[in-house]
C-alpha cells in the first residue's frame, strides 16, 4: 500500500495543527458557527443529531492492519466502541466530542491517515473496486491514479470551494465494481489500439436528487494528462456551476444545462489552453506509486477444492463469501458487516482488532473496505479457508449472504443523521428478520437492496435492484420503493413503483416483490434480468396487492 | 487609512475604490461594468487603474484591457463563494496578469490564506483591518503542497509540477531525494 513520504507526513500534521487551532477559536468564540462550519466539513467533521459525527476518509478504501487497529483503539475511547464503514469506503464514527476531534486527527495522522475533504464542497474521497489488483479481468490497478488524485485534489487551492461535494471513481476492469458511472467523474482504464494505457472519462453522473448516470466526454486520456484534464472539468465546474441553489449545483445539472457537445467542447478548448500551465503525471511519479501496489509475495500454491470434506455451513460460507483470486491457491474474503440483527456497515473495536490480527496472520496485513459497506481480506491462501470462517464465525463476521437479499446497502438513517427523514436501521432489521432463511435467501440469489434516509442517497437507493427511500410524511417514516436500479456494468436507475409505504410494511412488500418473481422468473434466472424481462408491472400490481390503504 | 496585506507587508492601502475620494492622477479601481461600459473614458484615467470583478465577471470578457491596468480585485463575498480562485489562475496563467492581484471581501479570512496566496494573489484585503495580523501569519501555516502555485508561500516541498513551471524546482525536488526529503 502507500507509504506517506516527508512529504505527505508535514501536509497531514500541518493540517491537524490548523484544525486545532480553528477548533479552539471557535471553542472561544472566535469562529462562529457559520464560519466553522466550512472548515470542519473540509475536515470530516458534521454535526449530527447526538453529537459531531466524524468521517475518517480511508483512501479507494485500503487499510493496513495497524490502521485499523488505530480506528478500533479511537472507537473506543473517543466514541462507543464502534464505527460504520460508508459507500464512500470511508468509516464515520457517531459520538465523538468535538474538542476531541483535533486529537483524533492527531492519532490518524501518526498512522498516515486523515479525515481531509471527507465533507464539504470539495473533491471527496476517491473510490476504487475492492477487487484491484486481485480481479482476473483487470486491466491495470487502479488504485495508483486513485492515491495520485487523492494528492492533487488534497488542499487543492483551486478547487476546495466548488459549488458542490465532487466524487470521482477509478475503474481498471471491464466489469465496473465501483459504481464509476454515478460518480461525477467516473475514470475507466482502458488501452488504445496500440496498446497504451489511458482513461475513458464519464462526467456528471450521481445520485442524490435528480440521479444521473455519467456520460463520456473523451474515450480516450492519455495518463499524462490526468490532472491537466481533471483540472480543466472542475474549473469549468467551478466557474460556471450554479451555486444559487443546493439541489442544482452538482456538476450533473450545468452538464445537462450546456448539453453534452457544448460541455466537452468547453472542457476540451479548456484543456488545449491550460494543459502546458496544469501539473503532468510524469512517469517517475507514476511508477513512484505504482511500486507501492506491486502484487504481494504469494507463495507458490496449487488451487485446491477448500470445500472437500467440509461441513455444509462452510460450504455456503466460501459459495457467498469468497470470490476468486488471479493467483493460484488463493481466494478473496469478505468479512460480511450484514450479520441479521446487526446494523449494515457496522463494526465494533473488538472485531477490528481481531480482524487486523486474522489479516496479518492470513493476508499479507491489509484490509479493504468495499462500497457495500463489507470488508474484504484479499490474498487469503486457500489452505487458511476454514480457520479464517471458524474465527469470522466466532466474530459474527461470517454471514453468508454476501449478494443476497439481506447484504443490503443502508445509510445510517434518521438514528443519526440529523439530515435524514426516516430511519433505516429498523427497516433494516425488519427485512433481516423476515428474510431470515438462509435456504429462501439462495434460493432468492443474486438480489441488491439499497436503502436512503432521504433525497441524498448515500445508500445509493437509485441503483439497487429494489430500492428503499425514507420519507417524511406528516412526521412519519414512510418508505418509497424503486425497482430496476443497478450499478454493475449494466447502470440503470430505478423507477419508484407507487405510493409510499408505512415503516411495519416495508418487508412485507419486499416479500411481496421477491415472491413475484419466483413466480415468474425463468430457469437460472436473476431478479434484475426476470424484472428487465417482464417490466415493472406485475411487480406493481403484487406490491399493493394486499396493502389498499397505502397512500 | 485602509490597509491591506501586499506580500507578506501590513502596507497603507494606495488605492482608491470608485465611490472613495481620489486625487486626480491616483490609483483607481472601477467596477467591472464601469470598464466594460465607458472603456474610453477609464482608459483616459491619468493615474493607476484597476478593475474589480464579481465572481460572476468572465475573465476572458477584460482581457484587451488587461494591458492598462495595474491591479485586479477579485471579490470573495463569502466562504464558501470559490469562483475567484479560478478567476485568479486564468488571469495569472492564462492571461499572464502580472499586476497586483487582490482578493477582497467577507471570504477573504485566514484560514483561506493559503489557498488565495496558492491561487496567485499578492494582495489581500480582509473585512477587518484587526484581522491583518492572523491573515499573515496564516501565510506560514503550509510549507509543502502537492500543485504548482503561486510563490507567495514559499514551500518547502512540492510534488507535481506543470511543464511551464520552472524545471529547476523540479530538479531541486528530485535532487532533494523522495522519502528523506526533510531538510
Amino acid at each position: 500500500m502507500y507509504r506517506y513520504d516527508e512529504l505527505d507526513q508535514a501536509l497531514v500534521d500541518q493540517r491537524v495543527a490548523e484544525f486545532r487551532d480553528q477548533v479552539r477559536r471557535h471553542l472561544a468564540g472566535e469562529l462562529s458557527e457559520d464560519e466553522f462550519r466550512p472548515l470542519r466539513l473540509r475536515n470530516g467533521l458534521y454535526i449530527q443529531r447526538h453529537a459531531p459525527m466524524l468521517r475518517i476518509a480511508i483512501p479507494y478504501g485500503l487499510l493496513s492492519s495497524h490502521q485499523l487497529r488505530t480506528l478500533a483503539g479511537i472507537a473506543r475511547r473517543y466514541d462507543r466502541g464502534y464505527g460504520h464503514f460508508t459507500t464512500r469506503q470511508n468509516l464515520q464514527l457517531n459520538w465523538p466530542a468535538l474538542a476531541d476531534v483535533p486529537d483524533i486527527l492527531a492519532e490518524l495522522a501518526r498512522v498516515q491517515m486523515h479525515a481531509i475533504q471527507t465533507s464539504g464542497n470539495c473533491v471527496r474521497n476517491v473510490t476504487a473496486d475492492h477487487l484491484a489488483g486481485i480481479a482476473a479481468d483487470e486491466i491495470d490497478d487502479p488504485r495508483p491514479y486513485c492515491e495520485l488524485i487523492r494528492q492533487w485534489a488534497t488542499l487543492h487551492p483551486e478547487f476546495t470551494y466548488l459549488p458542490r461535494k465532487f466524487k470521482i471513481a477509478v475503474t481498471g476492469s471491464p466489469e465496473d465494481r465501483a459504481a464509476s458511472e454515478v460518480h461525477d467523474i467516473g475514470l475507466q482504464l482502458r488501452r488504445d489500439a496500440h496498446g497504451e494505457l489511458g482513461f475513458s472519462v464519464r462526467v456528471g453522473g450521481g445520485l442524490g436528487r435528480a440521479p444521473a448516470i455519467g456520460q463520456v466526454i473523451r474515450e480516450f486520456l492519455p495518463l499524462a494528462e490526468l490532472f491537466a484534464y481533471l483540472q480543466a472539468i472542475l474549473r469549468i465546474y467551478n466557474l460556471h456551476g450554479r451555486r444559487d441553489n443546493i439541489h442544482k449545483a452538482r456538476i450533473k445539472v450545468l452538464l445537462k444545462s450546456l448539453g453534452l457537445e457544448r460541455f466537452r467542447e468547453e472542457v476540451e478548448s479548456e484543456w488545449q489552453a491550460s494543459r502546458a500551465d496544469a501539473p503532468q503525471l510524469t512517469a517517475a511519479d507514476l511508477e513512484r506509486v505504482r511500486a507501492c501496489f506491486k502484487p504481494q509475495p504469494y507463495a507458490t500454491l496449487a488451487d485446491s477444492d477448500p470445500n472437500a470434506g467440509r461441513e455444509s455451513a462452510f460450504k455456503a460460507w466460501y459459495r457467498y463469501n469468497t470470490r476468486p483470486h488471479r493467483v493460484p491457491g488463493y481466494r478473496a474474503v469478505f468479512v460480511s458487516l450484514k450479520a441479521h440483527g446487526a446494523v449494515p456497515g457496522d463494526m465494533t473495536s473488538a472485531q477490528m482488532e481481531a480482524v487486523a490480527d486474522l489479516a496479518e496472520r492470513v493476508s499479507f496485513g491489509l484490509v479493504r473496505s468495499t462500497h457495500a459497506q463489507n470488508l474484504l481480506l484479499a490474498d487469503v491462501p486457500q489452505h487458511a479457508l476454514h480457520e479464517v470462517w471458524r474465527e469470522l464465525t466466532g466474530l459474527g463476521l461470517a454471514m453468508p449472504n454476501i449478494g443476497t437479499l439481506t447484504d443490503m446497502i443502508a445509510c445510517p438513517g434518521l438514528d443519526f443523521c440529523s439530515l435524514a427523514n426516516a430511519g433505516t436501521i429498523a427497516v433494516a432489521r425488519q427485512i433481516q428478520q423476515r428474510f431470515d432463511d438462509l435456504d429462501y435467501l439462495y434460493d432468492l440469489g443474486e438480489i441488491e437492496i439499497k436503502m436512503s434516509g432521504c433525497m441524498n442517497a448515500c445508500g445509493h437507493h437509485h441503483v439497487g435492484h429494489i430500492g428503499i427511500l425514507g420519507v417524511d410524511k406528516h412526521g412519519e417514516e414512510w418508505y418509497q420503493i424503486s425497482l430496476g436500479g443497478s450499478a454493475n456494468g449494466y447502470t440503470a436507475l430505478g423507477e419508484v413503483i407507487g405510493p409510499s409505504v408505512a415503516q411495519h410494511e416495508v418487508a412485507a412488500t419486499v416479500e411481496r416483490i421477491v415472491e413475484t418473481y419466483r413466480e415468474l422468473r425463468a430457469e437460472g434466472e436473476r431478479f434484475i434480468d426476470t424484472l428487465r424481462r417482464v417490466g415493472h408491472a406485475p411487480f406493481r400490481e403484487r406490491a399493493y396487492a394486499a396493502h389498499p390503504a397505502a397512500a | 487609512m485602509r490597509h491591506i496585506l501586499r506580500r507578506r507587508e501590513i502596507v497603507a492601502d494606495t488605492w482608491r475604490y470608485l465611490g472613495e475620494t481620489v486625487e486626480p492622477g491616483g490609483a483607481l479601481v472601477v467596477p467591472f461594468a464601469e470598464l466594460r461600459g465607458a472603456r474610453e473614458r477609464w482608459w483616459s484615467w491619468t493615474g493607476r487603474l484597476g478593475v474589480r470583478l464579481s465572481p460572476a465577471n468572465r475573465v476572458p470578457d477584460i482581457a484587451d484591457d488587461l494591458p492598462r491596468l495595474d491591479l485586479v480585485a477579485v471579490e470573495f463575498p463569502s466562504t464558501g463563494e470559490g469562483r475567484g480562485y479560478s478567476q485568479a489562475r486564468l488571469l495569472r496563467e492564462r492571461f499572464r496578469f502580472r499586476g497586483e492581484l487582490r482578493a477582497v471581501g467577507a471570504g477573504v479570512r485566514q484560514d483561506l490564506a493559503f489557498l488565495l496566496a496558492r491561487s496567485g494573489f499578492d494582495s489581500l484585503e480582509p473585512p477587518e483591518q484587526k484581522e491583518l495580523a492572523a491573515l499573515r501569519q496564516a501565510l506560514t501555516r503550509y510549507d509543502v503542497g502537492y500543485q504548482p502555485g503561486a510563490a507567495l508561500v514559499e514551500l518547502r516541498r512540492q510534488r507535481f509540477f506543470a511543464p511551464n513551471a520552472s524545471r529547476a524546482a523540479a530538479a531541486a525536488e528530485a535532487a532533494r531525494g523522495v522519502p528523506s526529503a526533510d531538510t
